[in-house]
């Protein structure tokens, strides 16, 4: 909220400067965003006199003066305003002087030939008001060549957020408050003057439901004029960011802002009936003071007469019964109405307003009374008339909120010692009421107090954060011990081996658009699909990585990559839960043309094997045992892509050529291949926590590599025949490699020749002929049963 | 022939030599079992005791020059071999060596890391919770009920109602809260999932996705945050001004941070604390050191925080009279920003490669605190 400096003094007495309120601001929690200070836009402008005007040679509109500024030679000023005149005093901008409506600085120029040293200032031009028919006359004892904005008394305007628990603070007054018991002044709380009424109340006020208005405070004020308000009211509501509209309007405005109470004026003359606090018709309708029609239900609560309803409670008047220039008799409203109430009743309409932002947090139960008064005495001072006696229905909460403190939780909870005579003048500063035995009673206005640790706050911040010294956490005694879980290493070691295979790290939306998901996964898939999403690009929780990663693939590609390696680790969104995943794409070239290899070489299936190995040998996955099978989904080539598994049913990574498919839907034209690896399935090391590694020695004899090529249907996976090959002679075989795949020449149709180096390690003593053979056989053998023979 | 002729004209026939398949020819012929200098050899044994004195030494002496001639001219023509085949080879060592793709670690995780290594110098774990979370842990337990204003401030994304019966997330349909799923708002759920599941004493940070229906210049609906919670017995506002200041030293790895704490108001923290951190202005960009107040810097609103209220540690189920402790939270994506110079949230999440290799870091930049958390560009 803004206000003035000026304003906050009405409440406060100090002497305290701009930089020193809003230090205190921000040490009290009422965080200062902004400081503007009108002086600064009005530099350059000063109070002049006109010493002569004679009519412009060249131009019937224009005036050529002559202007005293008090010092030095008078200036000549070339001037369009009808009201110039000699004698007159006004305000003068200067060459250099910037004019506050439109930004333009003021320069020394000839018009129509005539030279000019500045700009006579409207009150528009100088963003003080509307009126723009003429120069500002000021009056006869103005003193000549003051500073404008002085002499104006343009006061610095602060820009504080209020934070929800302090509605209180959503009026100067209770700002003042805060600021005084931090020691900034002295606290000038405003008297209310009780009005009598003169006639009784020609209305009948009424609160039909108790539980959403429990007050409903009211009188008439008649025969009031309603013109503009006077000159320091539209000053103190202009510098809070409110255009002054007419008094009535602006008199329940200064209320808001001033003492952070909202209220609302009738037209008495546009009422019929009694006035009603009461529940809203389901589908009753109003069309508020935004212009805007809302749709009400039962939930709500309204002010309402015989002929519709007028206002929605604590939100928003009705635009029919509003005051308008013409208005001659108000009915004034002060209510309480529930908070709860308010919050829901403006969620549901989308509306916001000032008013709902303080009855939705909570205003002052105990300033009904008052509040009408001090609201009676502004109209009856400013706009006249004659008041009506008060009609009060029902009656605001009053059971205040008792603590029971003690002045030791200040430091044990605030850790920092204030002394008891310190913390009961801070509570009685702030309005709270301590006992001898610190049973501490908290005004109602003090929504937010429910216990000691609020009490702790109120001394604290009043005290000042500022004084609170650090003190260090205590270290655990005994071996630092490991912080991160097994999963958290796990996670940092596969990213940074990903890092180390040349893939870049990105992070996409965890939302996807529903076109994305059906294009990698079916309905049923991805349950999680927002109700508000920000847009339709970002709906779906993803059930996979991929589309994220393919959409950044497409951007890249777009931008001119010609080769894209990114991986991403995060979480896919499933019925049961969410999956920690990691998933890589190689799109494009994995090798650029060179001098070297000739044309670029597009990447393969193979490079995503070799990558996915590795990734799941960092993250400490039993990669030996894992199976290579299919079924790794319909976003994959069906041709070349594979599962890596620990059982049949147990898929820990599939990895392969994206589908074309798939590729056509993400408008990419260039192959991409894919690694995604289920974190989470990969079974957590065993052995964990012993650092010793089994006992080795390397082998005192030199390995022997034999060759074998073997004929066998071209069906069957080389994996077959390696398992198979490994598995002949297990104490022996330390190694089998496939290191020529053939077909043609000399091998029948449907068969391949596969050539496997296998590496035998001797142990005890060197192989002799007869060994050499017999594992050879047991080789053959074992190959035989996957239908592979050895090639002549 | 005589052995001087022989001697003249193996020395001009050696000399004349242009390979070493003409050296090889030429021991033959001199040196070899039919060659002539053998065959002179051979006519010592013919000789009387006078002649042979006389004659056996010029043999002698006439072998081994010619056996040393053609070791050197040899030697000379191997060189020369050697020169012609280096300089055949000769490679235009400026051509391009094959590239080796050079990987990227995303400055968010970077951070994370740097966070994990920093608090777990302080004893803190790091925990984890959903991010698709129902209301009673995002909002209620932690003193949001339903009509709460609070609530207001967190822009949140919502399942529709029959997600959360469906979902595997346990449906909760507790005091003040719906059984309504969403998209957590905030890392503080975590503070309620771990005390509920481990107990007190705590240190944890929490780090992680959140989300929020906002997107602009400075927001996107998507970030990360990294949460702070200490429960024990006599933690107090000291303990978070140390822990706040002691962890901000250490990642930005200045001395000169400087906090500034002012009263605020969060509902699942009593009292509530953020915390400000002194700027400066250099090369039009904001650099964190100094105090807030000297002439030409600012403070920067950074960290929220507070004692845990009491509510949320009795919601948790821990007795608040027996463990207090205090949270705080901070964007992740924001620390990265201010400490590495990034100005544009957005492009965290595009996926650029040029982006993410010009910000990214390397795989060996692993933080640790003896080589320092930080990585130096």
């Amino acid at each position: 909220m803004k206000f003035s400096l000026e304003w906050l003094k009405y409440f406060l007495e100090t002497e305290a400067s701009v930089a020193e309120v809003s230090a205190a601001l921000n040490r009290v929690g009422l965080e200062v965003e902004g400081i503007e200070d009108p002086a600064d836009r009005l530099a350059g402008f000063t109070v002049a006199e006109v010493l002569t005007a004679r009519p412009h040679p060249d131009a019937d509109k224009l005036q050529v003066l002559t202007v005293s500024t008090g010092n030095g030679d008078a200036l000549q000023v070339v001037c369009g305003a009808p009201n110039a005149r000699a004698g007159m005093k006004g305000v003068l901008g200067l060459p250099g002087a910037k004019v506050p409506a439109n930004g333009l600085e003021l320069r020394k120029s000839a018009i129509r030939g005539v030279e000019s040293n500045g700009m006579m200032c409207s009150t528009r031009e100088l963003e003080l008001g509307d009126d723009h028919a003429g120069i500002i006359e000021l009056p006869d004892d103005a003193p000549v060549g003051a500073s404008f904005a002085e002499y104006h008394g343009s006061s610095p305007v602060f820009d504080v957020a209020i934070t929800p628990n302090r509605p209180d603070c959503m009026g100067v007054e209770g700002i003042a408050r805060d600021l005084a018991a931090a020691g900034l002044g002295t606290f000038k709380p405003f008297a209310a003057e009780a009005v009598a009424g003169t006639f009784a109340c020609p209305i009948e006020i009424r609160t039909d439901d108790p539980e959403g208005c429990p007050a409903f405070y009211g009188r008439v004020v008649r025969g009031v004029t309603n013109g503009s308000s006077p000159e320091w009211m539209q000053q103190r509501l202009i510098a809070a960011g409110q255009r002054p509209i007419s008094a009535l309007v602006d008199i329940t405005n200064y209320m808001m802002l001033a003492f952070g109470r909202p209220a609302h004026a009738y037209d008495l003359a546009k009422l019929n009936g009694a006035v009603v606090a009461r529940r809203a018709k389901d589908g009753e309708q109003v069309l508020a003071l935004n212009e805007k029609t809302y749709t009400l239900d039962s939930e709500m609560t309204v002010i309402a007469d015989d002929s519709g309803v007028h206002d929605i409670a604590g939100i928003m008047g009705g635009e029919h019964s509003g005051v308008y220039e013409k208005t001659t008799d108000v009915l004034l409203e002060i209510a309480y109405f529930d908070p709860e109430r308010i919050g829901q009743t403006g969620r549901k309409l989308g509306l916001a307003s000032d008013a709902r932002t303080r009855f939705e947090r909570g205003v002052d139960p105990a300033f009904l009374d008052d509040g009408l008064e001090i609201l009676t005495a502004l109209i009856l001072r400013i706009c006249g008339g004659e008041a009506s006696e008060v009609v009060r229905a029902g009656s605001p909460p009053s059971e205040p909120t008792v603590v029971a403190y003690d002045p030791a939780l200040a430091e044990k909870l605030g850790g920092v010692a204030i002394s008891e005579d310190e913390q009961r003048a801070t509570l009685a500063a702030l309005d709270f009421e301590v006992t001898a035995d610190w049973q501490v009673t908290a005004p109602l206005r003090r929504h937010d107090i429910e216990g000691p640790a609020d009490i702790v706050e109120e001394v604290v911040r009043i005290h000042g954060l500022d004084n609170i010294e650090s003190v260090a956490l205590p270290r655990t005694d005994g071996v630092a011990r490991p912080t991160a879980t097994s999963e958290q290493v796990m996670e940092r070691r596969v990213r940074r081996a990903a890092a180390a295979a040349g893939l870049n790290e990105a992070v996409t939306w965890s939302f996807i658009s529903e076109k994305e998901a059906a294009a990698v996964a079916p309905r049923d898939h991805w349950p999680w699909v927002l109700e508000n999403p920000i847009s339709e690009d970002l709906k779906v929780m993803r059930p996979s990585l991929l589309p994220g990663l393919l959409s950044a693939v497409q951007r890249n590609l777009d931008r001119g990559a010609q080769s894209v390696r990114l991986f991403e680790i995060g979480r896919r969104y499933l019925a049961d839960g969410e999956h920690p995943t990691l998933v890589c794409v190689l799109a494009g070239e994995r090798a650029a043309r060179s001098w070297q290899g000739g044309k670029a070489q597009d990447f393969d299936a193979y490079d995503a094997k070799a990558i996915c190995l590795e990734l799941l040998e960092a993250a400490g996955a039993p990669v030996g045992n894992l199976m290579v099978m299919g079924e790794a989904g319909d976003v994959y080539h069906p041709g070349q892509s594979a599962t890596l598994r620990l059982g049949p049913k147990k898929q820990i990574a599939s990895f392969g050529m994206i589908h074309p498919a798939t590729l056509k839907a993400f408008d990419i034209d260039v192959p991409v291949a894919a690694v995604g690896i289920h974190l989470d399935a990969i079974p957590a090391k065993k052995g964990g926590g012993a650092f010793a590694r089994t006992a080795y020695a390397p082998p005192a004899l030199q390995s022997v590599v034999r060759d074998f090529a073997f004929l066998l249907d071209a069906g069957v996976p080389a994996g077959d025949l390696l398992r198979a090959v490994n598995g002949a002679d297990k104490t022996n075989i330390v190694d089998a490699r496939v290191f020529d795949d053939f077909r043609g020449t000399g091998v029948p149709e449907g068969k391949k020749s596969l050539a496997i180096e296998v590496t035998l390690q001797p142990r005890e003593e060197s192989y002799k002929e007869a060994d050499l053979k017999a594992i050879s056989d047991a080789i053959v053998a074992s190959a035989a049963k996957v239908g592979a023979e050895l090639r002549g | 022939m005589d052995t001087a002729a022989i001697g003249s004209e193996a020395r001009s026939s050696i000399g004349a030599a242009q390979s070493l398949d003409e050296i090889e020819k030429l021991r033959v012929a001199y040196l070899g079992k039919q060659g002539s200098i053998s065959a002179l050899l051979k006519t010592l044994g013919g000789m009387t005791p006078d002649e042979r004195k006389e004659e056996g030494p010029k043999i002698h002496a006439l072998r081994e020059e010619v056996t040393a001639a053609l070791g050197a001219r040899k030697a000379e023509l191997e060189q020369a071999e050697l020169e012609q085949r280096l300089a055949a080879e000769t490679l235009d060592l400026s051509l391009p060596a094959p590239e080796t793709p050079k990987g990227s670690i995303h400055p968010v995780s970077q951070v994370m890391d740097e966070l994990a290594e920093i608090f777990a110098d302080m004893g803190f774990a790091v925990a984890t919770g959903p991010e698709i979370e129902d209301d009673w842990h995002n909002f209620a337990a932690l003193n949001m009920p339903e009509s709460h204003p609070a609530r207001a401030m967190h822009d949140t994304f919502y399942f529709p109602q029959a997600a959360g019966e469906t979902g595997a997330n346990e449906a909760l349909d507790r005091a003040g809260s719906s059984a309504r799923m969403l998209l957590r708002t905030h890392t503080s759920p975590v503070q309620v999932r771990t005390m509920k599941a481990q107990g007190a004493p705590i240190r944890i940070i929490a780090p992680g996705r959140v989300y929020r229906s906002d997107s602009d210049a400075t927001h996107t609906p998507m970030f990360h945050q990294v949460e702070g919670l200490v429960i024990d017995k006599g933690i107090h506002l000291g303990h978070l001004k140390w822990t706040l200041e002691t962890f901000l030293k250490a990642f930005f790895e200045r001395e000169d941070i400087v906090l500034r704490l002012r009263p605020s108001y969060f509902p699942f923290t009593e009292p509530s604390v953020e915390a400000d951190v002194g700027f400066a202005i250099e090369n039009g960009r904001r650099v964190l050191g100094g105090s807030g107040d000297e002439p030409g810097h600012g403070w920067m609103e950074l960290l929220g925080s507070g004692m845990v209220n009491r509510r949320v540690i009795e919601m948790s189920g821990l007795d608040p009279d027996e463990w207090q402790g205090f949270a705080f939270g901070v964007g992740v994506d924001r620390l990265a920003m201010l400490k590495y110079g990034m100005d544009d949230l957005r492009a965290f999440f595009d996926g650029d490669v040029r982006w993410l290799r010009h910000y990214g870091f390397s795989p060996f930049d692993q933080p640790t605190l003896s080589a320092g958390v930080g990585a130096r560009a």
